[in-house]
């Protein structure tokens, strides 16, 4: 996997820091996370991979699913440019991009990250991105980034 | 037998404002607000208190019916009704189920209400201030993606670059709601115009929305009741047939973190052809409309999937002469809107849809006949209805 880790964060500390839901529904993901593992969910009925995790798979209505590695290559899908803090902790961090990226490994499922690098780089629709790692120890969780394939 | 459907059983009778007001200048509670609008609605339709047996509202607002109606006195309620969703996806859909209680015979006189003193709670603009994020949320708060603009923008983005849309057709939209509002005395913005170099001029909040792309943050409530057309005779006002109601979502436009397959759209493309059909009408046939502006990238969708253009004629026809009053197309947002008249949730569209048919909006379009609202784009569920003389 050519992931890559970093050690800084994208965005001041401060913010909703990510926990598992309380029901189990996506522990799986965020532990991976932390081993700089990207996982989605696939079923085991019919194969199909989904996103945001859910229960069942609403290809088959299985619940019979699993948790696969999957590689951290993408394209952008949408992005954004953000101006202006709707929170205390970005008061001095726009402006700020965030990225929708779809995985062409993982039937098209979207995920949202930040876009390292400069935040008025010329951002394309359907360019290429690999994952990045973000490592918050101090609170223990791990990001996905999402950094320009050159 | 009679004909299923609410096709032409009910009618908006009242309606109810209070005075509009800048976020957290209400200076009375929101409970207070939602009860002035009621009775102002009551008064307007030229009932007696009493008679209101049923309430119906949307987006979780927190003044619940059985309070108003012990609060009111109300000898009896037949229907109390919350329409599941956030934003002003409801606001239609409110009306809706207030229309489809009467036909039904659950109650006779429903108030379909909304009040909001965000001073008072929360602020929808503000992103989560808790220390920790859970499943949905922990895909995107993390993030910096915490706020309404910051979670449209993206299908906004998406939309315009589908189809090669460009910015004058969101300035155009935000133009035509700031135009109407000079005319309307009730409108925060009344005697504050926007020219295209303050639209352009403005601070960008989330690319691709500036300022002005964005909704206020307001105080006040708004309430409307719905009866039948045979009790209206003996009201006071012009009643405003409702034609048709619709509300709902199309395939996994729910599904989390923003993983809808189909993810450039207002999520009106399952609501508005049923809306059409319910009616018996076209798009052609609407005069004006009301189309919810959270933000101007998702009126410009909604202009689109209620079928006023296609999306490959977006750019021609979001012009500030065919979107304002009086010589445009498709007048839109006739009282200046979310954007300049006053963001409350959407139900301020209601009463100035239904004041297009009495013929007293202060952007009154000729011979009014058939009026439409679209109720909260790109939110889970929407909602649209359609009003007649
Ligand atoms: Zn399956």
């Amino acid at each position: 996997m050519t992931t890559k880790t970093m050690r800084d964060s994208y965005l001041p500390p401060g913010l909703p820091a990510p926990r598992p839901s309380p029901d189990g529904l996506d522990a799986p993901f965020w532990a991976a996370a932390k081993r700089h593992e990207l996982l989605v969910q696939r079923c085991n009925a019919c194969n199909g991979s989904q996103w945001g995790p859910e229960f069942i798979c609403f290809r088959c209505r299985s619940f019979d699913l699993r948790w696969e590695r999957v590689a951290g290559r993408g394209r952008i899908f949408s992005w954004e440019r953000i101006w202006h803090p709707v929170h205390p902790a970005l008061k001095d961090a726009c402006p700020y991009l965030v990225v929708l990226v779809e995985l062409p490994d993982a039937d098209n499922v979207r995920m949202v990250g930040n876009l390292l690098g400069d935040a008025m780089q010329q951002v394309e629709i359907g360019g290429a991105v690999e994952a990045v790692f973000e490592d918050h120890p101090d609170e223990d969780f791990t990001l996905v980034q999402w950094r320009v394939v050159e | 037998m009679t004909e299923p459907g609410i096709k032409d059983k009910t009618a908006i009778v009242g309606i109810g404002e209070t005075r509009y007001y800048k976020r957290g200048a209400a200076p009375t509670p929101e409970f207070q607000l939602a009860l002035e609008a009621i009775l102002l609605a009551v008064e307007d339709a030229g009932l007696t208190v009493e008679q209101i047996d049923g309430f119906a509202s949307y987006s979780n607002d927190r003044n619940d019916p059985t309070r108003l109606a012990a609060a009111l006195g109300l000898p009896q309620i037949g229907f109390s009704n919350m329409f599941w969703g956030g934003g002003g996806g409801g606001g239609s859909g409110a009306v809706g189920n207030a229309a489809a209680a009467v036909a039904a015979g659950y109650a006779k006189y429903v108030v379909a209400y909304r009040s909001l003193a965000q001073g008072q709670f929360g602020r929808f603009g503000q992103g989560s201030q808790a220390k920790a994020s859970t499943y949905p949320m922990s895909y995107t708060q993390p993030y910096g993606l915490l706020s309404p603009a910051q979670t449209f923008a993206m299908r906004v983005r998406r939309f315009m670059y589908d189809h090669n849309i460009g910015h004058d057709a969101l300035a155009a939209i935000s133009l035509a709601s700031y135009h109407h509002a000079q005319f309307n005395p009730r409108a925060i913005m009344y005697g504050r115009p926007l020219s295209r170099e303050d639209y352009d001029n403005a601070r960008w909040i989330v690319e691709p929305f500036r300022l002005f792309d964005c909704c206020q943050e307001n105080d006040g409530a708004a309430a409307v009741i719905v009866t039948t057309p045979e009790r209206a005779r003996d009201l006071r006002q012009k009643p405003a047939i409702i034609m048709a109601a619709a509300q709902g979502s199309f395939y996994r436009q729910g599904a989390p973190a923003h993983n809808a397959p189909d993810y450039g759209t207002s999520n009106f493309k399952g609501v508005a052809p049923l809306l059409y059909e319910l009616a018996g009408i076209a798009p052609k046939d609407v005069q004006v409309a009301q189309v919810y502006e959270n933000f101007t990238g998702g009126v410009l969708m909604s202009l689109v999937e209620h079928g006023f253009c296609s999306p490959d004629e977006a750019n021609e026809f979001c012009t500030v002469e065919n979107l304002t009053w009086p010589q445009g197309k498709l007048p839109i947002n006739t009282s200046g809107g979310n954007l300049a008249e006053c963001y409350m949730h959407g139900l301020e569209l209601i009463t100035e849809a239904v004041r297009q048919i009495r013929g007293t909006s202060t952007c009154q379009v000729q011979d009014c006949k058939i009026s439409l609202v679209a109720s909260g784009p790109m939110v889970s569920p929407v909602s649209s209805l359609i009003l007649r003389a």
